[in-house]
């Protein structure tokens, strides 16, 4: 697939660019001939169904998995361990540790330690700039409550403040919608955007939730093994590119924070 | 949440007073200094594998010193010195499986701790003399402590302590996400073989105390325990050093006077702690 120009591409710095990029896992292809760039100030997302690639695809603009064929680009080198630390990683918010013992403040620190550096602890320094943090997210009141008693949205709010904490240049999102109730997806998906606008950084997020991708990212691609689509939201919802990525039944409701009257598409090609 | 063990460990020490003339006997100073010694660094350790659900690890890596001890009375030499190489090898090939294999870390467990215990019987039926040892590094034996396990229990104790204090942040973040530490530029391998060598090396500095059957629940329950009643990482550790060193102290003294095997005093009374606590942190919540 063509990379699509667009008129924030020809200004700005690339910040994660894959090209031609192959990755098989035990013999089979999961992802084929990806091309990809994004590009300092905007929000990339990638959407795709399950299995189609989508989490290999971060572990590769990461440098944590390494491509067959292809070059992947972390701010104009190769990504590595030195230039990952640029990258702030969002994860999955998971229910699964509710009961490890740390506080809100304490998860935030953590995206200071390797600025603290080995055998050492967070000094008093470092907790000011956790709480200055926090009270950017509106979260300084939680500072000392269990990180595990915290709602979805509001852990993935610390964990954007721990990423945010070591000033980086992208951020990278897994699937950010999972786990979050829909009115703090839409405080989370401002929180971002006005970072992108003060800081002036990055964002690549993956999600398999369509809605959530066109109606927040400034660009985005869709993933099916291949990129089927890179370029603005709104033409993603073309019939075509949505077989190629989802399959032939396929039934995309969306509704999202442009929803005027909610609209449905169906497609039925059996 | 200090001053909950604090009054506990007092009243002990009192008994202790009163209980004093089983201080003349020299296996049983030695067998209150390892279990004085081996508390924190079990507690600690219990910690983190409580939060990195590892403790069918530390199960497996229990089990595989029997290979070593085995090992060590068929050569002749040290068998203390072939446990602790044993299993750290085989905690470490856990770890290096569990993230290059195609095998989950469970499946490598459950094959290294038969391998590990099948060699121990091998090598037990090869070597020419009985030896009435090896039941006591099975089930425990307060009577086997000599001073010169007293100096390896704190050689190798300090250094699982002191590495552990030092590198506490790291470890911490790797228990809490490891691949957000992956990409915060946490050395996230070489924090898991460094905690699976020193969970070796505490299983095997307890053997002779606990046994190798029953060590591996002293590298949970004290955790497990104050996990119950707080959310919070410091008071968790004091609360689980508090834990080991009632259950290791409590256990042995009751053993003593009931004339029981001193491992398993000292397991039940550690449940029996994790049990009490858990009802209390029910009803706390």
């Amino acid at each position: 697939m063509k990379e699509h120009k667009t008129d924030i591409g020809n200004k700005k710095a690339v910040y994660a660019e894959l090209q031609n990029v192959w990755v098989s896992y035990y013999n089979k292809w999961v992802l084929k001939s990806i091309c990809l760039k994004c590009y300092q100030g905007e929000i990339l997302g990638i959407v795709g169904p399950n299995g189609s690639g989508k989490s290999t695809l971060l572990k590769v603009i990461l440098g944590l998995v390494r491509p067959q064929k292809g070059v992947a680009q972390l701010f104009g080198h190769m990504p590595d361990k030195h230039n990952r630390l640029e990258v702030g990683y969002l994860p999955q918010i998971s229910k699964a540790d509710r009961s490890f013992p740390v506080t809100a403040l304490d998860v935030v620190l953590m995206g200071l330690y390797n600025r603290i550096g080995f055998f050492k602890r967070p000094g008093s320094k470092s907790r000011e700039v956790a709480m200055e943090m926090l009270r950017e997210i509106n979260m300084a009141d939680h500072a000392e409550k269990p990180f595990g008693m915290l709602s979805g949205g509001q852990q993935q709010r610390v964990h954007i403040a721990r990423a945010l904490a070591s000033k980086p240049k992208l951020l990278v999102l897994d699937e950010p919608s999972t786990g979050v109730d829909s009115v703090a997806q839409e405080d989370f998906y401002e929180l971002l955007a006005k970072f992108r606008d003060e800081m002036n950084i990055s964002v690549i997020m993956v999600s398999h939730d369509i809605g959530v991708i066109t109606a927040h990212a400034d660009r985005i691609a869709c993933l099916n093994l291949e990129i089927h689509y890179h370029g603005e939201p709104d033409s993603c919802f073309e019939p075509e590119i949505m077989q190629k990525v989802y399959g032939k039944n396929l039934n995309v409701m969306v509704h999202d924070s442009r929803c005027a009257t909610c609209f449905k598409k169906h497609e039925h090609n059996d | 949440m200090l001053w909950f063990t604090i009054p506990d460990v007092q009243h002990v020490l009192r008994n202790m007073n009163i209980m004093i003339e089983i201080f003349n006997l020299e296996f049983m100073r030695n067998a209150f200094m390892a279990g004085i010694m081996l508390s924190p660094v079990l507690a600690v350790v219990s910690f983190f594998v409580v939060l990195r659900r590892l403790s069918f690890v530390g199960v497996g890596v229990a089990h595989s010193a029997f290979g070593g001890i085995a090992l060590g009375f068929f050569l002749g030499i040290s068998p203390i010195l072939t446990a602790i190489v044993f299993a750290i090898a085989v905690s470490n090939a856990i770890g290096y499986i569990g993230r290059h294999g195609k095998l989950s870390a469970d499946t490598a467990i459950g094959i290294f701790f038969a391998f590990a215990m099948a060699l121990g019987v091998v090598f037990i039926g090869m070597s020419d003399q009985y030896n009435v040892d090896l039941f006591g590094y099975l089930f425990g034996n307060i009577l086997a402590i000599t001073s010169k396990d007293l100096i390896i229990i704190a050689l190798l104790g300090g250094f699982v302590l002191i590495s552990i204090f030092l590198l506490f942040k790291e470890l911490l973040f790797v228990s809490f996400d490891r691949e957000v530490a992956l990409v915060s530029g946490m050395p996230v391998a070489f924090l898991d073989h460094f905690f699976l060598t020193i969970l070796a090396m505490s299983v095997v500095i307890s053997m002779k105390i606990i046994g190798i059957i029953l060590v591996s629940a002293l590298l949970v329950i004290p955790g497990a325990a104050a996990s119950q009643i707080t959310d919070r990482y410091i008071p968790m550790i004091a609360i689980a050093i508090g834990v080991a060193l009632i259950s290791t102290v409590g256990g042995l003294l009751i053993s003593y006077y009931a004339d029981l095997a001193s491992g398993a005093t000292i397991v039940i009374l550690s449940s029996v702690i994790f049990f009490i606590l858990f009802i209390v942190g029910r009803f706390r919540a």
